[in-house]
């Protein structure tokens, strides 16, 4: 477990100093994600320990947002101000981001799926 | 409060134990209600923990600092969690290749909606300048949604709670959407509510299935890296020429 939570740090920090040193817009850890999975590609897949560390990592990922998430209480004057707007925008565009990406992926896929059976 | 009580409590709220503790408390008190309700989206954890922890703090008056210099441990790991994300990407690596145009295609066109519409209904419903730039990258991981809404000139600290907020939703109604539409696929299933909702539709999708989860990781990484480079300069020339 700590050789693989050792490879996952080590992946984040050449992320962040990629980022910082070329001034990218993308955050550090996005990079190093990147990164680890081309690695994968090309050395081959995770060993059992990387495996099972990542598993657990991502198994109670919803844990990790609970701090941010109750920076809520900093914006009681705001969200007072403004709910209505910004409650519907949240979601309503969410609803749509959802449906567009959804219904768009399984036209194509679909179609897809059947021109290959025309095919055959 | 007697004064043994008042030296406890100073004690206690100048470590991080406190704010630390308090997190996996309430997100374990937040899990159990949400596996007791047979992991229906409603009973999200993220929402359930949230909702304890404004609680408390609002109610004994602690500061968010304070209480963050103790959450931030957990915080902190959100870095190798993305990290993470590359080995459930590389075991499904084979399906994402042979569908590789059609996501691509689905992303931009998501990826899109996600923002263009916020803005758009915040707009028509009168929000703040402010308030829409911190809307529009909503979508996306929070480290990146706060990157853009600065160069956006939109409120980062505002934007995470309204990414985190978007997240939440989307986790919620993701299933219903899907019902409705009859989208059954847990690829695109994934895509999209990765793509929309970012690691808290993620985090939902991985709890339905590895190849959900999968795809959710892969389309929050993607929308991050298109919004990211799209929105500072979309933005702008919507802004002029729907004139705000």
């Amino acid at each position: 477990m700590i050789a693989a939570l050792t490879l996952l740090l080590v992946f984040q920090l050449i992320g962040e100093v990629i980022a910082r040193a070329l001034a990218l817009p993308i955050p550090g850890p996005v990079i190093g994600m990147a990164l680890l999975f081309l690695t994968l590609l090309v050395r081959g897949g995770p060993d059992e320990d990387l495996r099972q560390t990542a598993g657990s990592l991502l198994q109670h990922l919803s844990l990790l947002f609970v701090p941010a998430g109750t920076g809520i209480v900093l914006y009681g004057d705001r969200l007072a101000n403004e709910w209505l707007p910004l409650l519907v925008a949240l979601v309503a565009s969410t609803a749509l981001a959802i449906i567009v990406t959804a219904v768009v992926l399984q036209a194509l896929t679909r179609r897809r799926a059947s021109s290959k059976g025309a095919q055959q | 409060m007697t004064p043994r009580l008042e030296e406890i409590w100073v004690y206690l709220s100048a470590t991080p134990l406190l704010g630390l503790t308090l997190t996996l408390l309430a997100y374990q008190a937040a899990f159990r209600i949400y596996q007791r309700a047979g992991f229906h989206p409603i009973a999200n954890p993220v929402l359930l923990a949230v909702t304890m922890l404004a609680s408390v703090l609002l109610l004994t008056g602690t500061p968010y600092q304070t209480y963050f210099d103790g959450a931030q441990f957990v915080h902190f790991l959100l870095g190798p969690a993305t990290v993470a994300l590359a080995i459930p990407l590389y075991a499904q690596w084979p399906r994402l290749k042979a569908m590789a145009a059609p996501l691509a295609i689905a992303l931009v066109a998501g990826s899109l909606t996600a923002a263009l519409s916020a803005w758009g209904i915040g707009a028509l419903l009168g929000a703040s300048r402010e308030s829409l730039m911190s809307l529009a990258p909503k979508s996306v991981t929070t480290p990146i949604a706060m990157a853009v809404a600065e160069r956006l000139g939109g409120l980062p600290s505002l934007t995470a709670v309204l990414v985190i907020s978007t997240g939440i939703l989307g986790a919620i109604g993701a299933r219903y959407l899907y019902r409705w539409l009859h989208i059954s696929d847990p690829a695109v299933r994934g895509f999209a509510i990765g793509l929309a909702s970012h690691g808290i539709g993620t985090a939902r999708a991985f709890q339905t299935g590895e190849q959900a989860g999968a795809f959710a990781a892969l389309a929050m990484g993607l929308n991050g890296l298109v919004t990211a480079l799209s929105l500072p300069w979309i933005m702008p020339w919507v802004e002029r020429l729907l004139g705000r």
